[in-house]
């Protein structure tokens, strides 16, 4: 049992922290421009295939920082000649924009990559076990994917509150006129921020396309679960969406890790019924059988109960 | 000279006619003989659906269409149909197949879209006597297609979920040193016939044999599968048997991988479109697939040319599924053998057919529930004895265990509903 109970707390962390790295790039740019990126899983995917086209001739590091970059360069095009065109017509626009955007990018990497699962490998230098515990490794990669992500969320915090650019940023937010009075050429730092999101979005797929294979559908796998992420944490707060990635991480991955089911509560409860029952589906069913859905549940329990999310102070 | 003209005339008219008839007979002679293909060729699982399509395509053009056709000069066309794998966009591209006059439809990709279309086609045969459809299914193996749900109009090129099982749990049973097995699967239809099946039959075959887990996950929703792996690891388990396919295959493999776990993988559908390539070494020797027609070797000069000349034509694909020329063989056979490309002809003279396959072997398609029955194989991965590789990567299946075709014979409970003409 304390096996289990460690690795899925490492496991919990590694699935959490990843999360973070999309969702922190989602949530800054809905908080500076009010704009839900649908397409954000896309970049992230993008990421992903980028630096596995790149691996082949380069290897993986170059990847790892060539990549991420170009997927920025990416997003900032695309702020610069599709959102910001499309963002006078408001916000519903905009939605659609981004939404159409998701497809275009699936169908894109269909058109460039093919439908098959590409072998993008981790690299030889981090292909051992970092520990051994209980039988069980914890692989190098998965420690560096920690780190990495780790120090992505110091790094933006750090910068959101200390620099002067962080403090710019976060005054665009609330006051872009006053800001923009002052000399400083907002558009851009808007440009700048939708590109710096979707390049985090990208070396999230960089670091994870390795473990969670690299097919057109990851996109689609982990788009959903990041929009729970930002809602549960608040729209727009990074300690929030820090928060609920943590919090869904190691959800889904203690749930998987219990083995706890119906039947548990129904034996508690002293009921029994005949595996003939029209309900048995349900009766039979266990935590680890829906962890994956989990998350939608506590989004709807969130809404219910908290409307602006953990850490949100955006007031409808 | 009035009458020299109206002959003339009439002459003219005539030739006119003559050519005009030549012409709409021979068009009437070259009308393609169009066959359907629903699966899905977009979205999340299109690598199977386009692998899939790519060879059916190569099938008719190498096996029929170079050759001259069938029946005396029509040729095969393969129309396209994308379901995305949902069963709702199956039913919307039912209609559009049926608006097409496309009479003969080929699927495979997921039971619970086969379980959909066999409903809808079902319906429709009753209702449209005279424009039947027929549903080719070379690859859902739920038995249930071919026992409560058998049809009519259903035939299924694929041996079923428990033949297979039967197959892998006694390759299983042979194997002393198994004593643990966990059963992991997606949570449908399949992946429960896959968990109920093998903890039955590992009953019966190896008493000692202790399943230590038995986990459902959602399909196609599983990110990471490492909290899975750590409860496999934690079990104590010395095989892991799966139903996968897709990217929770390749996933599920990477993990236990990745976890250092070194146990043999009991699966049906772990190799091609990307997934040996990505599993390469690691999977040597502990992925193990069950499937029909050996990969490696192969057994006839006939099969291997058919395989060359894929390979000269699309260098980055594999013939991942040799069902399928199989299947349109047999299908135009029956056709030859009734002279008519009718649903219900063609199905009559399916049933019970003797065909021997380009793997030189002799296959049976079975009356009473429209299932076939060939030998099957349980293979590893492995770069060793390899002739015709996955992926390019080197890696490929090379067989172990073979059980010939009558050997695999299982009882059916269906009682097919056979329409009057």
């Amino acid at each position: 049992m304390p096996e289990i109970l460690v690795f899925a707390t490492l496991n919990g962390l590694v699935t959490g922290l990843l999360l973070f790295m999309l969702a922190s790039g989602l949530t800054v740019i809905f908080s500076m421009m009010g704009v839900l990126n649908f397409a954000h899983a896309s970049f992230y995917m993008l990421g992903a295939y980028f630096a596995y086209s790149i691996s082949l001739y380069f290897g993986y590091w170059t990847g790892l920082i060539v990549a991420p970059l170009i997927v920025g360069v990416l997003g900032a095009l695309v702020e610069r000649y599709g959102l910001r065109r499309v963002h006078q017509h408001g916000h519903v626009a905009e939605l659609v924009f981004t939404f159409g955007l998701a497809f275009l990018i699936e169908e894109a990497v269909q058109f460039f990559w093919g439908a098959d699962t590409k072998n993008y490998q981790t690299p030889d230098l981090l292909d051992f076990p970092l520990f051994t515990l209980f039988g069980q490794e914890f692989s190098a990669y998965r420690g560096f994917m920690l780190a990495i992500s780790l120090g992505i969320f110091i790094g933006l915090y750090q910068v959101l509150t200390r620099s002067r650019v962080g403090l710019i940023i976060q005054a665009a937010i609330t006051h872009p006129h006053m800001v923009s009075n002052l000399g400083h050429n907002v558009p851009l730092i808007f440009t700048a921020v939708f590109g710096v999101g979707t390049a985090l979005a990208g070396l999230a797929g960089v670091i994870a396309g390795p473990v969670l294979t690299t097919f057109p559908g990851m996109a689609l796998v982990l788009g959903s679960i990041v929009f729970v992420i930002v809602v549960i944490g608040g729209l727009g707060s990074l300690p929030g969406a820090f928060l609920a990635s943590l919090l869904i991480g190691l959800l889904q991955s203690y749930a998987i890790a219990a083995n706890v089911g119906m039947q548990d509560l129904l034996d508690l409860l002293g009921l029994e019924f005949p595996r003939s029952h029209p309900l048995d589906d349900l009766w039979t069913l266990n935590l680890a059988q829906i962890a994956p859905i989990l998350p939608f549940l506590l989004l709807v329990l969130v809404l219910i109960f908290r409307p602006t999310g953990l850490m949100g102070k955006r007031e409808q | 000279m009035q009458s020299k003209l109206s002959v003339r005339f009439l002459t003219r008219l005539l030739s006119a006619l003559l050519i005009f008839i030549a012409v709409f007979a021979t068009a009437q002679e070259r009308d393609p003989v169009r066959i359907g293909f629903m699966d899905p060729l977009s979205g999340p699982f299109a690598s199977i659906g386009t692998s899939g399509l790519t060879v059916l395509q190569f099938s008719a053009d190498y096996l029929f269409n170079s050759r001259g056709g069938i029946l005396d000069g029509r040729m095969i066309e393969i129309v396209p149909l994308d379901n995305m794998q949902s069963p709702t966009e199956t039913q919307i591209q039912f209609r559009r197949a049926v608006s097409e006059g496309l009479q003969i439809v080929f699927q495979g990709n997921s039971s619970a879209v086969a379980n959909a279309l066999n409903t809808a086609v079902e319906r429709h045969n009753r209702r449209n006597p005279g424009q039947e459809v027929l549903q080719i299914n070379y690859s859902a193996v739920d038995p249930i297609l071919t026992e409560e749900n058998c049809s009519f109009w259903h035939f299924r090129f694929d041996a079923h979920a428990v033949m297979k099982l039967n197959v892998l749990t006694d390759f299983i049973a042979r194997n002393e040193d198994i004593e643990q097995i966990y059963i992991i699967g997606q949570d449908y239809s399949f992946g429960h016939v896959v968990a109920e099946t093998s903890e039955r039959l590992l009953r019966e075959k190896r008493p000692d044999i202790e399943i230590v887990g038995n986990e459902f996950h959602p399909i196609g929703q599983v990110k990471d599968f490492t909290p899975y792996v750590t409860k496999i690891v934690a079990s104590g388990a010395d095989a892991v048997i799966t139903g996968n396919f897709g990217a929770d295959m390749v996933s599920l493999a990477r993990s236990i991988i990745d976890s250092g776990l070194d146990i043999p993988i009991y699966t049906f559908y772990a190799a091609y479109d990307g997934i040996t390539a990505t599993l390469g070494a690691d999977g040597k020797n502990r992925i193990r697939l069950v499937h029909n027609e050996s990969a490696n070797p192969i057994p006839t000069e006939e099969r291997k040319e058919f395989y060359r000349a894929f390979k000269a034509k699309h260098p980055d694909r594999d013939v991942t599924q040799p069902r399928l020329p199989l299947a349109l063989s047999m299908i135009v056979e029956a056709m030859e053998q009734t002279g008519s490309t009718d649903p219900y002809d063609v199905a009559l003279a399916l049933e019970d057919m003797r065909f021997t396959s380009m793997s030189g072997e002799e296959v049976w398609m079975r009356g009473a529930d429209h299932q076939i029955f060939q030998a099957l194989h349980v293979s590893v991965q492995t770069d060793e004895g390899i002739e015709f590789d996955a992926d390019n990567s080197g890696f490929g299946l090379l067989t172990e265990y073979m059980v010939p075709g009558e050997e695999t014979v299982v009882e059916t409970s269906c009682e097919m509903r056979r329409p009057r003409r």
